[in-house]
């Protein structure tokens, strides 16, 4: 069986700059899988060009087999694809409910409907709220989501990918900006997730990581280091070098 | 339904949005005051109709600025070609009101069509400066084409039937004002419709969050484009409107001053809320026919003293302001 996210050989420069460096990556389907690396490793640059931000200089893209490297992002979202992102990225003018409704459209093939009342698909909304029940954020659901705090918001962040139902889910940094005493309630949301769904987490804290992923891989300077369970990168001394050495060291 | 303490608000909130659509009271009072001042100032109905005109085409703004978050300042471009439309085919032997209506609609939106798949690929300022761009040269180019639109001197010889054949356009502008009328309220009931569809939210989240749209799947450049068709094709109508109740078309009808006065009324009534225009326009335009006779030389002195006043304290506009003051109130007691 293919899996549910391939890369292979993967690059992307700009002029002189190489950001990422044949990167090779199989997400098996049901995956919890990490991608850590220090600051400026080329992750979120990854992300941009699995999702169709970026195309690529060279290299292709797999999803669940088929190749998508030439598709446009929303053609990629369509098979499954989906992301969330580093900081928030919100309708923060519209309700939380709202916020999930426009993915639900989306994935249903509504949002070009020019007929009917948006309001009146209740299949929409009832999905739409059990996405924000799952969450435990379903009591949010009349506020303007500028009006939350920015861990609620995370939270929203979520729901609005779990909306589109995917079937590989790219989490940026799940739990940025969101006070060490809050995170614990993402990570709690993030491993209630369907286990069908595909994971990537692409993460700075170490906790959050080792607690989560069943496998990691390491990026430095936009090419894989090394891959493997939590064990064996913990026990890697590469990796202690660059990454968590660095880490100590700070 | 789930039971489950302290979850009553939410499902309240799936159920208001369920309803966000229905038409409420006082969506009607617009339409109540307009057939009220029929009665009340019948000798106003020039005015009037230009009033009803110019909320056609503030409307066709607030749908792409409003709810796409598109800004122009090149409207008039789809207003001078339903104008001009209206006016070729009337001063040609057409001059049956509703199907020029029509093919100014269809000339409009074609227009947009292809001038928006090339400059929606732009943003900002480039975005604003390509609307200008696409105006002016319309102009110019009727300016030009002076044997075809009569140039500088306008169009004449426009011929427009009675209305469904029954209804003759009169002195006293009666016709125009309840013909004016019935087409806004259509065009408006078809603006409703389309803010409160599937499309129209997906708009809206254009407008919040453009980033995200792209990573829920949506198609951001077709719908932009479409809106913006339909914009035009509303615009384009409310020009034909003009040219068949004043039997004329001149080249300020593409002018930039069309657009940027309709903005300001929209601004002054409230953006991306439907109503702004109902407000700000009859505000601006009355304001505008008042001053200008207690004050013929300086009257541009005071539109400006207004503007500059709801821009200080109302941001939003007066709807936003009527909004923030009605919060308050309920949170008061």
């Amino acid at each position: 069986m293919s899996a549910a996210l391939e890369t292979h050989g993967l690059c992307k420069s700009f002029g002189a700059l190489t950001v990422a460096n044949a990167i090779d990556l199989r997400l098996e389907r049901g995956a919890r899988h990490a991608l850590i690396g220090p600051n400026g490793a080329g992750k979120t640059t990854f992300v941009n060009l699995v999702t169709g931000v970026l195309a690529p200089s060279a290299g292709r893209i797999l999803l669940e087999g088929a190749d998508v490297t030439a598709l446009p992002q929303a053609q990629r979202v369509k098979r499954g694809l989906t992301r969330t992102f580093q900081l928030n990225t919100l309708f923060r003018g519209l309700s939380v409910l709202e916020n999930v409704c426009l993915a639900v459209r989306e994935r249903l093939g509504l949002a070009g409907d020019m007929h009917r009342p948006a309001g009146s698909r209740r299949s929409v909304l009832d999905a739409a709220y059990a996405a924000l029940e799952r969450l435990g954020i379903a009591d949010e659901a009349p506020r303007l989501v500028r009006e939350l705090p920015y861990g609620r918001q995370r939270l929203v962040e979520l729901a609005v990918a779990l909306g589109l139902e995917p079937k590989v889910l790219l989490l940026d940094e799940p739990a940025a900006g969101v006070p060490s005493a809050e995170s614990g309630i993402i990570v709690e949301v993030i491993e209630s997730l369907p286990a069908e769904i595909a994971l990537l987490i692409i993460e700075h804290d170490m906790d959050l990581v080792f607690r989560l992923a069943r496998r990691i891989t390491v990026l430095v300077q936009g090419a894989v280091l090394v891959e493997g369970t939590p064990q064996e990168i913990a026990a890697d001394p590469r990796v202690r070098e660059v990454y968590l050495g660095e880490t100590a060291r700070r | 339904m789930r039971a489950t303490a302290g979850r009553d608000a939410a499902p309240l909130a799936v159920e208001a949005m369920a309803r966000g659509h229905r038409l409420r009271a006082w969506e009607l009072a617009p339409w109540l005051i307009a057939v009220l001042a029929y009665f009340v100032f019948p000798s106003y109905l020039a005015l009037g109709s230009q009033i009803l005109i110019s909320i056609l085409f503030a409307l066709s703004i607030d749908l792409i600025l409003g709810y796409a978050g598109i800004v122009t300042l090149g409207q008039s471009a789809f207003f001078g070609a339903g104008a001009y439309t209206a006016g070729l085919l009337a001063a040609h032997g057409w001059g049956e009101p509703l199907t020029a209506l029509g093919a100014a609609a269809l000339v409009a939106a074609a227009l947009g069509f292809l001038s928006g798949a090339v400059i929606l690929r732009t943003k900002g300022l480039s975005l604003l400066m390509l609307t200008l761009v696409i105006a002016a040269m319309l102009q110019e180019a009727a300016n030009k084409a002076g044997g075809i639109t009569g140039g500088a001197d306008g169009l004449q010889g426009m011929e427009v039937w009675p209305v469904l054949g029954l209804f003759p356009f009169d002195l006293y502008d009666r016709t125009a004002y309840l013909y004016s009328l019935a087409v806004l309220f259509l065009a408006w009931l078809a603006a409703r419709r389309l803010v409160h569809s599937p499309f129209g939210r997906s708009l809206t989240g254009i407008r919040e969050n453009e980033a995200r749209m792209h990573a829920i799947g949506s198609p951001v450049f077709r719908r932009r484009l479409a809106i913006y068709t339909i914009a035009a094709a509303l615009a384009g109508i409310a020009g034909a409107l003009l040219a068949e109740t004043t039997q004329f078309v001149a080249l300020d009808v593409l002018g930039f001053e069309r657009s940027g006065s309709a903005l300001i009324m929209l601004i002054i009534g409230g953006v991306g809320r439907l109503y702004g225009p109902f407000i700000g326009v009859p505000l601006y335009m009355i304001a505008q026919d008042r001053f200008a006779q207690a004050d013929p030389v300086y009257w541009d002195f005071w539109i400006g003293l207004l503007i500059i006043i709801v821009v200080i304290f109302a941001r939003r506009g007066l709807l936003g302001l009527a909004e923030q003051l009605l919060q308050k109130a309920r949170r008061k007691p």
